[in-house]
């Protein structure tokens, strides 16, 4: 699974920035189990090396990973005979990564539940590798720019995207959404800008694909 | 820096995590919803995920970047390209990462 492979990377990188932040060893780790949220543990690592305050830190991780409302409400409809307790299960692992995976793979028919949590758990497992692999090797290196890492975010953003896409509506609202992202950013909009920009795009979706039905 | 400060505040974060993670399944899963719902929510893939990326690859320090000089632009183009015709996400990434790797060798950023 070449899921693992992005975790390990990006995972390395948040390691790499979590050691110059300060953090422990066991810390970083810890976060990596109990927060599990790539974009939003790199963000904090940030506010972390600022010396940001607790209240803050957890507030911006509270809007950076709103979005999994929405993500968690559009796999909502495929897990309808699920138990709540692997509801429970299931939510705890629930990333932007994971969440595209078994979007493309539920529309295809019936979530087989045993490969789902296979996919969830060894992800997770390679996102807590790559933490204390991360924070092994910064202990040692100097520049995280220089190895790309800090690419490995977007450059699995753009195969996600790209995997994801099936018709032209979908073309139209990645790039509509993408657009009005960055000239929310460009605003000063900040963290609250991918809600903004996934609720808007997938309304322009809803609306485009009612009217070419008629 | 406080290990125990940081311990309280991944608590904190855990939480505000994993609520919205939980909730509209927990809520929602048990009922069906209407039509056009389920058709919106269709789009939250693709949306979200372009909502992460564009900026990420255009914007830095709140300005506009699309210079010739932007790295990251142009590895995106062996990563589209990449995902595009061997749909392998690995690939796509390696692709990307190498040719951001290769282009600060030869001194671009």
């Amino acid at each position: 699974m070449p899921i693992w492979l992005g975790y390990i990377s990006v995972g390395f990188a948040y390691g790499v920035l979590a050691q110059k932040a300060g953090l422990s060893m066991l810390t970083a780790i810890l976060m990596s189990v109990i927060v599990y949220a790539g974009s939003a543990q790199l963000i904090a690592v940030g506010l972390f090396a600022a010396g940001a305050s607790a209240a803050s830190i957890i507030l911006t991780t509270f809007v950076v990973n709103l979005r999994h409302l929405l993500m968690s409400a559009a796999v909502s409809p495929h897990l309808k005979e699920w138990t709540k307790p692997q509801l429970v299960a299931f939510a705890f692992e629930l990333t932007d990564e994971t969440f595209v995976l078994h979007s493309s793979r539920f529309v295809t028919g019936d979530p087989l539940k045993t490969e789902t949590f296979a996919i969830n758990i060894s992800s997770q497992c390679s996102w807590i590798l790559g933490t204390w692999l991360g924070f092994a090797v910064g202990q040692v290196i100097m520049d995280v720019r220089l190895f790309a890492l800090d690419y490995a975010l977007p450059a699995m953003f753009i195969a996600l995207l790209v995997l994801q896409i099936r018709d032209r509506v979908q073309v139209v609202v990645a790039i509509l959404s993408g657009l009005l992202a960055v000239g929310l950013v460009l605003l000063g909009v900040g963290q609250w800008t991918a809600i903004i920009a996934t609720i808007s795009g997938a309304t322009i979706g809803m609306v485009l694909e009612q009217w070419i039905k008629r | 820096m406080d290990q125990k400060v940081v311990v309280v505040t991944l608590l904190g974060m855990a939480v505000v995590t994993y609520v919205p993670r939980l909730l509209p399944l927990w809520v929602l899963s048990s009922r069906t919803l209407p039509p056009p719902v389920v058709t919106w929510l269709r789009y939250v893939p693709v949306a979200v995920l372009a909502a992460m990326l564009f900026p990420s690859l255009v914007v830095s320090d709140q300005h506009l970047n699309l210079s010739i000089g932007n790295i990251f632009l142009w590895g995106a183009i062996p990563a589209f390209l990449m995902a595009w015709k061997t749909r392998s996400l690995f690939g796509a990434v390696a692709a990307g990462m190498l040719t951001v790797a290769v282009f600060r060798l030869m001194g671009a950023a």
